[in-house]
């Protein structure tokens, strides 16, 4: 199977993306930032809408843990 | 203080039967248990000419709180065997789903949103007036022996059947039988006394399931709450049955005591929270339930097939458990009358297992999504079904995610061995291995619903625009001939000519050649069980044949 997920670097200011994933959970409790992270992977999942890159995603993000 | 009053059920008299008098009577077919699905069975070897013995151990129809939405396809099959009329008459019709999160509705659906189908989507109705009605029908039907307090104590397969051990009032009796089919509930005797595994899950949850009889306002619709405001923590569902008899569901945890929940005295109040202080209702049945879903590994065991609850449990969220069983035995009934008469060969019962077994596998993902969206798992179930909840306020897509129970539609059999594939290029329409879709026609004047002209035969479904004469009437005419009887069904947008013995269906709003995305000339093969088994854009006597051949298991 080709890979379909992206991972080579995609952002052309990967240092503002990166600052503001983090502002976002600012002033947050750990309760908050969780549902935050939760509904933030709904929305992103369904933006890429395709279950063979979610799958690949969710290998990756699992590797090592 | 209130009080539970139950349904008054009838209660069917034990009869002695002769075949309890010395020497072990031998019967074509017994079917073990008389619930909805054995009922069913019954019914249906008897449309197709085969006796059948019905054993149950109670004397009674289902008792307490339990099925209560049957599906469209499962109306129209027991339409199919003559006893939908008394349902329709007294269950509730229902297509729209609503889902609420707090106070606020999320997500609503029609299960059903198009016009020119005899049945809605569901009825509502009590599961002890289904088995009346389906009682009251096979007591009426050519061949079938209801025999009451019969209970099945022992069982010892053989190649050409099975010797059965009867227990009554009167004491046990012998009884063999050529095909036993076992009925007999979630706590199969005949599972559990062939030692056969019946795996799968159970879902770490209590529902508080009540039955309360009230004169109320709420429209026929499911109705559906995560965290609803009036019961702390769970999930509620409110549906209308018949005789103002309304389901409601609430979820309890793992963690509640079921004998003290099913008090009045705390029941009561949980109702009163969700109903309103100022409500009048009765109790009419109280239970709490765990839920599970399994299945067994096989459903045909040689001269022993396994269907409905015995064959496989599902949770009741997406009401498919009375619904599937149904459907189970409309698929075998054809078979088992084909083996049994010796027009097919006895592996056409193996297709009953290999379809009958998606079937179920796909009832059980279906439920088992269910019931994971609403007994969440885990810390991280939870937060995303929480998450999803809270984003379906405002996002439609999240909206699609919420799950409260994907409602019973049929299995579709893709890789069927009955089925011929695809040759021609076909749009939306019912593929091979797909039921056959309803449409409204005109029969003999009068109108009438496409499904019902197809009966439960073999079937020659033709779509025409002119007279069928010559080589392709003759044609058409040998098919009544075949091993396997073809009746033929023209559909036209007018009166045609059609050959002598063929049925004419007009289909003058042209929905029937919509949904089968039929051109003049366009042939659909259906089974006795209304699935598709072949089709074609064109008629073509030998490809009808081998089709046929190949849907009867040659
Ligand atoms: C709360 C709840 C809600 C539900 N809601 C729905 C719904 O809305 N829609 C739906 O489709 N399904 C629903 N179901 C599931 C449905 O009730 C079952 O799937 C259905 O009853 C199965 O029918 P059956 O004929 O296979 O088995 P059963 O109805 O269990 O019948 C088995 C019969 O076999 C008899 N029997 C048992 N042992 C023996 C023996 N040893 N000898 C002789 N006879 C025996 C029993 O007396 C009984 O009559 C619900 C279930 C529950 C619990």
């Amino acid at each position: 199977m080709t890979a379909k997920l992206r991972s080579d670097p995609a952002f052309a200011d990967p240092d503002a993306f990166y600052q503001l994933l983090i502002e976002a959970h600012d002033g947050l409790n750990e309760q908050q930032s969780a549902m935050v992270n939760a509904k933030l992977i709904l929305i992103f999942a369904n933006h890429i809408g395709d279950l063979d890159v979610i799958r690949e995603a969710l290998a990756a993000a699992k590797a090592g843990v | 203080m209130a009080t539970v009053t139950p349904h008054a059920a009838p209660v069917y008299p034990y009869r002695r039967s002769a075949d309890q008098d010395g020497g072990v009577a031998r019967r074509k077919v017994v079917v073990v248990g008389a619930g909805p699905v054995g009922l069913t069975a019954a019914l249906g070897l008897s449309r197709h000419g085969i006796p059948a013995v019905v054993i149950d151990d109670d004397d009674t129809v289902s008792v307490g709180s339990r099925a209560i939405c049957y599906a469209k396809r499962t109306l129209e099959i027991w339409d199919r065997l003559g006893t939908a009329s008394p349902l329709m008459a007294k269950g509730v019709t229902w297509n729209i789903g609503k889902v609420f999160f707090g106070r606020d509705p999320v997500f609503a659906f029609d299960l059903l949103p198009e016009r020119g189908h005899q049945f809605p989507a569901f009825i509502n109705l009590q599961q002890y007036y289904l088995e009346e009605a389906l009682v009251d029908a096979a007591a009426r039907s050519a061949g079938v022996e209801l025999r009451w307090r019969n209970r099945l104590t022992g069982i010892a397969p053989a190649r050409d059947g099975a010797r059965l051990t009867i227990d009554t009032p009167e004491g046990p009796y012998e009884l063999d039988a050529d095909w036993v089919i076992a009925c007999d509930g979630a706590r199969s005797a005949t599972r559990r006394l062939l030692g056969l595994d019946f795996k799968g899950k159970v879902f770490e949850d209590r529902f508080l399931i009540a039955d309360v009889k009230m004169r109320a306002a709420f429209p026929s619709e499911r109705w559906f709450w995560f965290e609803p405001p009036f019961h702390d923590g769970g999930s509620a569902l409110l549906h209308k049955q018949a005789d103002d008899v309304w389901r409601i569901d609430l979820q309890l945890g793992w963690d509640a005591d079921p004998e003290l929940e099913k008090k009045p005295e705390r029941v009561v109040p949980r109702l009163r929270a969700m109903l309103g202080p100022d409500a009048r209702f009765d109790l009419e049945w109280v239970s709490v339930y765990t839920f599970q879903c399994r299945r067994l590994d096989r459903f045909r065991h040689g001269r022993v097939i396994f269907a409905g609850d015995a064959a496989h449990q599902v949770s009741p969220f997406g009401a498919r458990g009375a619904n599937s069983g149904v459907q189970d035995v409309d698929n075998l009934t054809w078979k088992l009358a084909m083996v049994s008469a010796g027009t097919a060969p006895d592996t056409l019962l193996d297709s009953y297992d290999s379809e009958r077994v998606e079937a179920a596998d796909e009832n059980i993902l279906n439920s088992t999504r269910a019931t994971d969206f609403i007994t969440p798992k885990g810390a991280a179930s939870r937060l995303f079904r929480d998450a999803t909840l809270a984003l379906a306020r405002s996002a439609p897509f999240a909206r699609r995610l919420v799950n409260s129970g994907r409602l019973s539609v049929p299995a579709v059999h893709r890789g069927s061995p009955l089925s011929t594939p695809d040759r021609d290029a076909f749009g939306p329409s019912p593929a091979p291995g797909t039921v056959a879709a309803d449409a409204p026609v005109v029969r003999d004047g009068a109108a009438g619903w496409l499904l019902s002209a197809l009966g439960g035969q073999f079937v020659a479904l033709i779509f025409a625009d002119g007279p069928v004469t010559g080589a392709a009437a003759a044609a058409l005419r040998s098919l009544a001939h075949a091993p396997a009887p073809v009746r033929v069904v023209f559909v036209a947008p007018r009166s045609v000519v059609a050959p002598d013995g063929a049925a004419l269906c007009i289909d003058a709003d042209g929905l029937a050649a919509q949904r089968y995305d039929a051109r003049p000339g366009t042939v659909y093969l259906v089974r006795p069980d209304q699935i598709v088994a072949a089709r074609w854009r064109s008629f073509d006597i030998a490809a009808v044949v081998a089709a046929l051949a190949r849907a009867a298991g040659r």
